[in-house]
């Protein structure tokens, strides 16, 4: 109350003093105090980016553009598609955000136009900014698989875009006869999500295992290893037989024949390099690429978009920073949590840049759990600094990696407990 | 990070004594317990349910617990690989952030009986260090309101010796088995978890 009655008293003294000197009324300095931020994209990068500008800077104006009502997170979707997990408990709103004085506005963007500083929507509204913030995830290179398109994913979903697709893929398992072959189909380095493959193979067959034991799971894989590799391995041969002849988990490495020659989707056959695998569920996770909004804006080289790693800037518009899975931030996998984590070094050069002050020394830190069966999971874990002559994210040295080896029962079991609450809290740092 | 740090600190002196070099400061202790939000929830408040808030722990504990997961004396999941990335001048920092935010209590199940028994026990065996309910930690872990199954890890830590007990939490400790039995902690861990 007194709060607000001073407050108001300083307004009116404000006011009073600026119509003396003649020049504009107090309300219209307030409006143009306010420097605008769009940011492009409403996934764990884009939300986080826009909590963080308004936490930090409140006198900003922060729109966020995310062309659907909700956001379904891919960290968890695999316990979705285990049957461990309702699908609804991966889905977060934009009320959080909004709440905290974000406008969030539902369209799709279709266009930035960086010389005018202002991006464009589906819907035909255009959006002036000060700086933008381009977060829009992965997009697929659906090319990169023989005989597979955009419109086969009804058939053989990805699931690699949480919500429908995960629904899809849990029906497809669902409905699958016991002894049938789920067959996924790995993608190359780099992509979203490292370990995430090898936890859905794990939570598929943690499933099969309960509910269809003469099921089969193979993965076939273009590379020769992967994330948390060991660690996986471990839980297969604890879990599933991994191994044996009778093990429930293939794993076809690309130098034992696991590249795919060609897909045929009317008998659900993927022909490799040496065998035919027949599929009764097939999940083809295709070669990734920065999201459709990053290429159309210019900002890519290659696949993904070049940034100066200190504030997330990009190599080739200025003003604007691209974040998360899109941006090339190599040293760090693209996960949740990275693009939570440089989210927060953006928002922080963002504002500065903004007051035209250097952008503060950045600091950046992964954790990532994956889940690989009952009451089993570990983590990999990074610490990062910013390295300035090499533009590089640097891991530090000693630091980080990954769970230990041959851990007790009662380890990965408090692993999964600390995951599910690492799902909790990023949620609520990111979109609440 | 290490020698950066000491580097960056060095730089912030040599400007401070009024030298013309650039200053480069390192991360802020406020950009590093960002990082930490993701797991430990915004400003450190953990919506749970087992990684436990580190909002509003005295320096000293926070300083403690950073540099034994770093050293390797206290068991962990993850926080012994994250604790080697930081300095002893970025952990200080660090404490000095999540020691000013204020503690948010989530409401967590506890049994009502287990809660009614563990506030006596509580009361009498533990309230000469965790003081005011728990609320007040200085050295301490802070209990009111700290997640259950947090509690109940850092409980079998100490009670399996992973976790280095010291002298006047041992003797304690030892009491309250000799008297009532290792299952009275679990009572006291319910009492203490309620605390609002």
């Amino acid at each position: 109350m007194t709060h607000s009655i001073d407050r108001r008293g300083f307004l009116r003294i404000g006011g009073a003093a600026l119509t003396l000197g003649g020049v504009v009324a107090a309300p219209h300095v307030a409006r143009a105090a306010g420097q605008k931020v769009v940011v492009v994209g409403g996934g764990p990068a884009g939300a986080t980016a826009a909590k963080y500008l308004k936490l930090g800077d409140p006198s900003l104006e922060v729109t966020l553009i995310e062309a659907n009502p909700d956001y379904y997170t891919c960290f968890m979707s695999n316990e979705v598609l285990a049957g461990d997990r309702k699908l609804e408990t991966l889905k977060v709103g934009f009320g959080g955000l909004g709440k905290r004085g974000v406008k969030v506005v539902h369209d799709l963007v279709t266009g930035i136009d960086v010389a005018a500083k202002s991006v464009a929507t589906k819907g035909g509204q255009k959006f002036a900014y000060d700086r933008c913030i381009v977060a829009p995830g992965i997009d697929f290179n659906f090319g990169g698989v023989p005989g597979y398109s955009e419109a086969d994913v009804e058939k053989a979903p990805h699931a690699w875009k949480a919500g429908p697709q995960t629904a899809l893929l849990r029906k497809q398992l669902e409905a699958m006869p016991d002894g049938g072959n789920f067959v996924m189909i790995a993608p190359p380095n780099p992509f979203r999500c490292p370990p995430g493959p090898y936890e859905r193979a794990s939570l598929v067959a943690h499933y099969f295992k309960k509910h269809k034991p003469k099921s089969k799971v193979i993965i076939l894989d273009p590379k020769d290893g992967f994330s948390k590799q060991g660690l996986f391995q471990q839980a297969w041969t604890k879990f599933y037989g991994f191994g044996t002849p009778d093990g429930m988990i293939q794993w076809v490495s690309g130098g034992k024949g696991g590249k795919v020659q060609k897909i045929d989707l009317s008998t659900m056959t993927v022909e490799t390099e040496f065998d035919k695998f027949k599929a009764d569920v097939l999940n083809v996770i295709p070669p990734q690429k920065a999201g459709k909004i990053a290429f159309d804006a210019g900002l890519v080289e290659g696949a993904w978009a070049p940034v100066s790693k200190d504030t997330m800037e990009s190599k080739k518009a200025p003003g604007v920073h691209v974040l998360g899975d899109a941006s090339e931030a190599a040293t760090m996998p693209k996960s949740g949590y990275s693009a939570n984590s440089q989210a927060k070094v953006a928002a922080a050069a963002a504002i500065a840049m903004l007051k035209g002050q250097p952008a503060p020394e950045p600091t950046y830190l992964n954790t990532c759990y994956s889940v690989a069966g009952q009451d089993h999971a570990f983590s990999v874990a990074g610490v990062y600094t910013y390295d300035k002559e090499k533009n590089s994210i640097a891991e530090v040295k000693g630091a980080g990696g990954l769970s230990k080896m041959d851990a007790s029962d009662a380890d990965r079991k408090r692993e999964l407990l600390y995951a599910h609450s690492w799902f909790e809290n990023i949620r609520a740092d990111s979109w609440g | 990070m290490k020698i950066e740090s000491r580097w960056f600190a060095a730089a912030a002196l040599v400007a401070a004594l009024g030298a013309s070099a650039p200053v480069a400061a390192g991360p802020s202790g406020e950009a590093m317990a960002a990082t930490c939000a993701g797991c430990h929830g915004p400003n450190g408040s953990s919506f749970g349910p087992v990684t436990p808030t580190i909002a509003s722990l005295s320096i000293d504990y926070f300083v403690m617990s950073m540099k034994d997961y770093r050293d390797g004396k206290r068991p962990a999941t993850v926080m012994d690989r994250i604790a080697k990335g930081y300095s002893d001048d970025d952990i200080a920092e660090m404490a000095k952030y999540f020691q000013k935010q204020k503690f948010v209590r989530y409401p967590q199940k506890t049994d009502v009986d287990k809660v009614k028994s563990g506030k006596a026990l509580a009361k009498r065996y533990c309230e000469s260090c965790h003081e005011d309910e728990g609320r007040i930690a200085e050295g301490v872990g802070m209990l009111a309101g700290q997640w259950l199954p947090y509690m109940e890890f850092s409980m079998q830590d100490f009670l399996s010796g992973k976790r280095q007990t010291e002298r006047r939490q041992k003797a304690k400790f030892d009491e309250v088995v000799r008297d009532k039995g290792e299952a009275a902690f679990i009572d006291i861990l319910h009492y203490y978890a309620s605390v609002k």
